[in-house]
């Protein structure tokens, strides 16, 4: 971890002057700033069973592998065989370190009821033999499980505490990184006050079990001189050992991506502004049968056609079921199932225990690096177990997914009210809700953005259609009798087309009335000119008779008047 | 420093006296608690087992490892290695009447008079 992450873990830099030895175990170095105080003591305390061994040996395990720092087991109460065959089980091979000369394993077994006490006594065998092994090995660490045990077995008590706190001292000296177990007490951190003179670091470990599903915790208590996460961390013992789970520490420090990643459905992109940001977090929540899974199925199918790996956990199906189902809208996903690039994981987290759950969650990203992931109906996660648990194992797994630059969709059940998306949509960058509206005797889904950062994204509600070839986002209905989806939806879109077909009509039959109206003017108009023309004609066919009627009358008269010898033509000319 | 020392007094019953006894003591070093818990067990020996005990005396700072091997944390510790069985004391053995409790040397109290 570099000092930018711890800062913002802290909001303290680490100082310079303490050196830490890494313990290995990625969270713990994260809460811890680096790991543990480097030549000093610290103790760990837990009940039994609480993983305070395993803590002691992946600290050696890792010293001896990675950091180059050989070191001494000391076992009160276990044979070394027994401590061998127990961790191998998770990957460490304590023969093959021991042979390689980079761990000694020292075991005693001190029981109280074999020995008699006598009078004074130290332990000088112990430092001896340590002082052996430690210089054998070159040892820079050292563990000793669980000193605990040696109270009430040799009589004295304040002897035993006095030579620890002597041995404490002694270690000291050595400038060994020193783990001590102790047996978690009622009153006390430890049952016998180790506490008391191992004095730099204290962590407790913790393993709690509600409604039958196991959860452990860690908490560093005390970590002088250096500023350290101060809450409790759940943490896991998986097949890979122990991993602690910061899950405040993870949460503010990841790179944004401005990358924008398809949902497989246009629609849908483009009320996101272009899709979901790349690492970023999808919610969809909404209740039974609303379209959720198959929005994941879209986002698994488009990441595979895009050439990304992809993750899909099932929480309450099967992956046959889920297939045969997505099939069904027209999504084939066994190709990507074929190819490799994509990993279907069912498993109901209440059969596994959380812890577990996230343990194998934790191992798939780590194996399948996948570009995309789709948690499918983790609200299933909340049974049996207390919301507030609920909430912190989501959101553990958010964390783990956003930590990796992992784009997510989780889809929960539920409305928009139900407290368990409510607390986890804090997380999320997207939120999508999906509800069924019931009118008309059906049901409609309907898909609504309730939030999306860092986007301008459409306020408006979309109809959610499941169909042959997968979602199709629809716009609704909004007029004067509310939201309409569904059949509402298309008898509204046919009313609308029959009006306008209706208005058409009514248009087509007054153009054509118009038309004929005109035509008929038109004729009528020809009519009247016809007949204007015919009396303008008549007109000058009358004129034309008259002036040769009057031609005439004259001709004759004069023709008259030449017969009757007549002397003033003109004088006489107007009696007729 | 690890010679065995034997003595030799007649004066137990005949079936114990058959009985040869061998004990162990670890100490580190020549520390005045190791110094007291020879002398104290030397003692004991001398009264109640004279003539049928070997003592050898183990040094763990000129051995260490043995202390893993004979699982011993503590010192002084006395093994009790025969007869059987095995039994542990540890201490300076100045706690005289736990010394003989533990070596089996004396029945509990009830039954010492």
């Amino acid at each position: 971890m570099d000092d930018a992450e711890l800062t913002s873990l802290t909001g303290v830099a680490p100082g310079p002057d303490l050196e830490k030895a890494p313990t290995g175990i990625r969270g713990l170095d994260q809460i811890t700033g680096g790991g543990l105080p480097r030549g000093r003591v610290t103790l760990v305390a837990g009940s039994a069973g609480a993983g305070k061994t395993l803590l002691g040996l992946e600290f050696l395990v890792a010293g001896a592998r990675q950091y180059g720092e050989p070191g001494v087991l000391v076992s009160f109460e276990e044979s070394d065989t027994k401590i061998t065959l127990n961790v191998r089980s998770l990957g460490f091979d304590l023969d093959q370190l021991q042979r390689d000369g980079l761990l000694a394993v020292l075991a005693f077994r001190v029981e109280p009821s074999e020995i008699v006490a006598t009078g004074e006594f130290d332990f000088e065998p112990l430092f001896a033999i340590l002082d052996d092994a430690i210089r054998r090995v070159g040892a820079k660490r050292v563990v000793l499980d669980t000193i605990e045990v040696l109270f009430g077995a040799f009589g004295d008590d304040s002897i035993v505490r006095s030579e620890l706190s002597r041995l404490a001292r002694w270690l000291d000296d050595r400038g060994v990184t020193v783990i001590v177990t102790g047996e978690r007490g009622d009153k006390s951190l430890t049952r016998s006050g180790i506490e008391e003179y191992v004095t730099d670091c204290v962590i407790v470990l913790d393993h709690r079990v509600t409604n039958e599903i196991s959860t452990r915790r860690l908490r560093v208590v005390k970590y002088r001189g250096s500023a350290h996460g101060t809450n409790e961390y759940p943490f896991l013992i998986s097949a890979r050992g122990f991993v602690v789970l910061p899950l405040t520490s993870i949460a503010l420090n990841y790179g944004a991506s401005e990358e924008r990643i398809s949902t497989g459905i246009p629609r849908l992109d483009h009320m996101l502004s272009g899709g979901l940001f790349r690492g970023s977090t999808l919610l969809v929540s909404g209740s039974a049968g609303t379209g959720k899974t198959s929005l994941g199925a879209h986002m698994v199918n488009s990441a595979c056609a895009r050439g990304e790996r992809a993750l899909l956990v099932l929480f309450e199906e099967s992956p046959d079921q889920f297939l045969r189902n997505m099939r069904s809208i027209g999504l084939d996903l066994r190709p990507w199932v074929d190819s490799g690039l994509l990993r279907i994981w069912a498993a109901r987290p209440s059969a596994l225990g959380m812890e577990t759950h996230l343990a194998v969650l934790a191992g798939l990203l780590e194996d399948e690096t996948p570009s995309v992931a789709v948690l499918d109906g983790i609200a299933s996660i909340g049974q049996g177990i207390s919301l507030a648990e609920a909430t912190s194992a989501v959101a553990r797994k958010i964390d783990l997914l956003k930590a990796r630059g992992i784009t997510t969709v989780i889809t929960a059940l539920g409305e928009g009210d139900v407290e368990t998306s409510e607390n986890v949509s804090s997380m999320v960058d997207t939120w999508l809700l999906l509800r069924n509206i019931e009118a008309n005797g059906e049901r409609n889904r309907l898909l609504f953005v309730l939030k999306s950062r860092g986007t301008a994204h459409s306020n408006q509600v979309r109809e959610f259609v499941l169909t042959s070839h997968g979602v199709e986002l629809v716009d609704v209905y909004v007029g004067a009798a509310g939201v309409l989806a569904g059949s509402a939806r298309l008898a509204q879109q046919a009313t609308e087309r029959d009006a306008e077909a209706r208005q058409a009509d009514d248009l087509a039959r007054r153009r054509r009335e118009l038309r004929r109206s005109v035509m008929e003017r038109e004729a009528h108009l020809v009519a009247v000119q016809d007949q204007l023309d015919a009396e303008r004609a008549e007109i000058e066919r009358i004129d034309l008779r008259e002036r040769h009627r009057a031609a005439d009358t004259e001709t004759d008269r004069s023709a008259m008047g030449v017969r009757r010898w007549a002397d003033t033509a003109a004088g006489n000319g107007e009696k007729r | 420093m690890s010679q065995p020392r034997t003595a030799d007094n007649g004066s137990a019953t005949p079936a114990e006296a058959q009985q040869m006894w061998d004990l162990r003591l670890y100490v580190t070093g020549q520390s005045p608690k190791c110094l007291r818990a020879i002398e104290n067990l030397q003692r004991a020996c001398e009264e109640h087992l004279a003539g049928r005990y070997q003592i050898e005396v183990v040094d763990l700072l000129e051995n260490p490892r043995l202390a893993a091997e004979d699982q011993i944390l503590a010192v002084p510790t006395v093994v009790r290695r025969l007869p059987q069985p095995i039994r542990k004391l540890v201490g300076d053995l100045s706690d005289t009447e736990r010394l003989l409790i533990g070596l089996q040397l004396r029945p509990p109290r009830s039954a010492a008079t």
